[in-house]
């Protein structure tokens, strides 16, 4: 786990902006004692997150929109390596 | 090396205002910045120009430089030398992407190194990486060594990997800064085509040549498969195209010890060629008995 407060010192980003990709469900965060921290698995994530927002400005919905977004796309490619493999086994035959 | 219109890149032209470089700018990053185009090469290398243009161009000091000898970029050492005393940071904006890469050549000749303020990630960044097997290579579950970025990594790769599929290294990208994660290796397989055997997910596919005579009386035929030779008993009367599957004998399942697809044979039947006037004569009296 990272502590979210070293992430933002790091990044020169402030906290609530890790608080707000909390609260559209963005990232998940874990508060112990008082201290919240960021799971390993989802730094990927927010520094992809924090990278949009600082260097194009795009706000949290933007950022909601982008992810689903790129979900999709993600989807879609996958099921275009499923059709190719699919389609070369017809194209060869 | 050769000459590189920023303004062409940029799309923009040569009276733009810094204002007209930095929506120009924004717009062009909007669509081609490696977070929103993932695995998409060409996009990355696009980005890499426009952050290139954009370094150079939304820096009046730079700007003018570039303007006044882009085209003799040849002798740009020795502006570079008178340059370098008053060199001041850049103040233009700047992202950075995933795989970003370094600059062109022709703008280390004109401006050196890049100067511009790079974010650092906590988190190393993934790298990429292609790999091709055979069908063959694919089918056993083996070891590899590959060569990334120097490093030696030696990998395991499970039998029944997919042609496109993606496994993820943990830890093998690059070193993150000041103690942070080290970032994902990520390849990508190409599995060749194989003429004999094709697959369709975890089956195989193949052809068999059979006589006339097997086809109408039956009989053996010996075939190959991936795992060998297989005796198959023919059946009498067997039609061209006829199909039969054998049971296990496909691609092994990923990651699933022990199972595997199908094999699916189709028979081609061969016609005798060159025959005798005796074959002929049967075959006549056959054709008269229908």
């Amino acid at each position: 786990m990272i502590l979210a407060s070293e992430f933002c010192v790091f990044h020169n980003i402030e906290l609530s902006f890790i608080y707000s990709l909390n609260e559209s469900g963005l990232i998940d965060i874990t508060s112990i004692e008082e201290k919240i921290f960021v799971p390993v698995s989802q730094l990927k994530n927010l520094e992809q997150l924090m990278r949009l927002n600082q260097e194009m400005d795009i706000n949290v919905e933007g950022l909601e929109t982008i992810t689903y977004l790129l979900q999709r796309i993600k989807n879609m490619q996958l099921h275009i390596v499923k059709l190719s493999n699919r389609l070369s086994f017809f194209e060869t035959e | 090396m050769e000459f590189i219109d920023y303004y062409k890149v940029l799309e923009i032209n040569k009276t733009a205002t810094e204002a007209d470089i930095k929506k120009a700018y924004r717009k062009l990053a909007r669509k081609l910045h490696p977070d929103l185009n993932p695995n998409d090469k060409d996009a990355q290398k696009k980005f890499q120009s426009i952050n290139e243009a954009n370094e150079v161009l939304s820096d009046p000091e730079k700007r003018k430089k570039y303007d006044t000898y882009g085209k003799y970029w040849q002798h740009a050492e020795q502006f570079e030398q008178q340059a370098k005393q008053r060199r001041q940071n850049t103040g233009g904006q700047q992202f950075t992407g995933a795989d970003e890469g370094d600059f062109s050549s022709f703008f280390e000749s004109m401006f050196g190194g890049s100067e511009r303020r790079r974010q650092s990630q906590y988190r190393g960044q993934d790298y990429n990486a292609e790999l091709t097997l055979s069908l063959i290579d694919a089918m056993e579950t083996h070891q590899q060594t590959l060569t990334v970025n120097g490093k030696n990594i030696r990998i395991t790769i499970p039998a029944g990997i997919e042609n496109g599929q993606v496994i993820k290294l943990k830890g093998y990208g690059s070193k993150g800064a000041n103690g942070g994660l080290a970032g994902d290796l990520y390849i990508a397989f190409n599995i060749s085509q194989n003429f004999d055997f094709k697959r369709l997910g975890n089956d195989l596919y193949t052809k068999a040549t059979i006589d006339l005579y097997t086809a109408i009386l039956g009989g053996e035929t010996t075939i190959e498969t991936l795992k060998g030779k297989v005796k198959l008993k023919v059946n009498p009367e067997t039609q061209y195209g006829t199909k039969i599957r054998l049971k296990g004998k496909g691609f092994p399942v990923y990651k699933k010890d022990g199972e595997a697809g199908d094999l699916y044979v189709t028979y081609e039947i061969q016609l005798p060629s060159n025959i005798t006037e005796e074959q002929k004569t049967l075959f006549t009296e056959l054709s008269k008995l229908k």
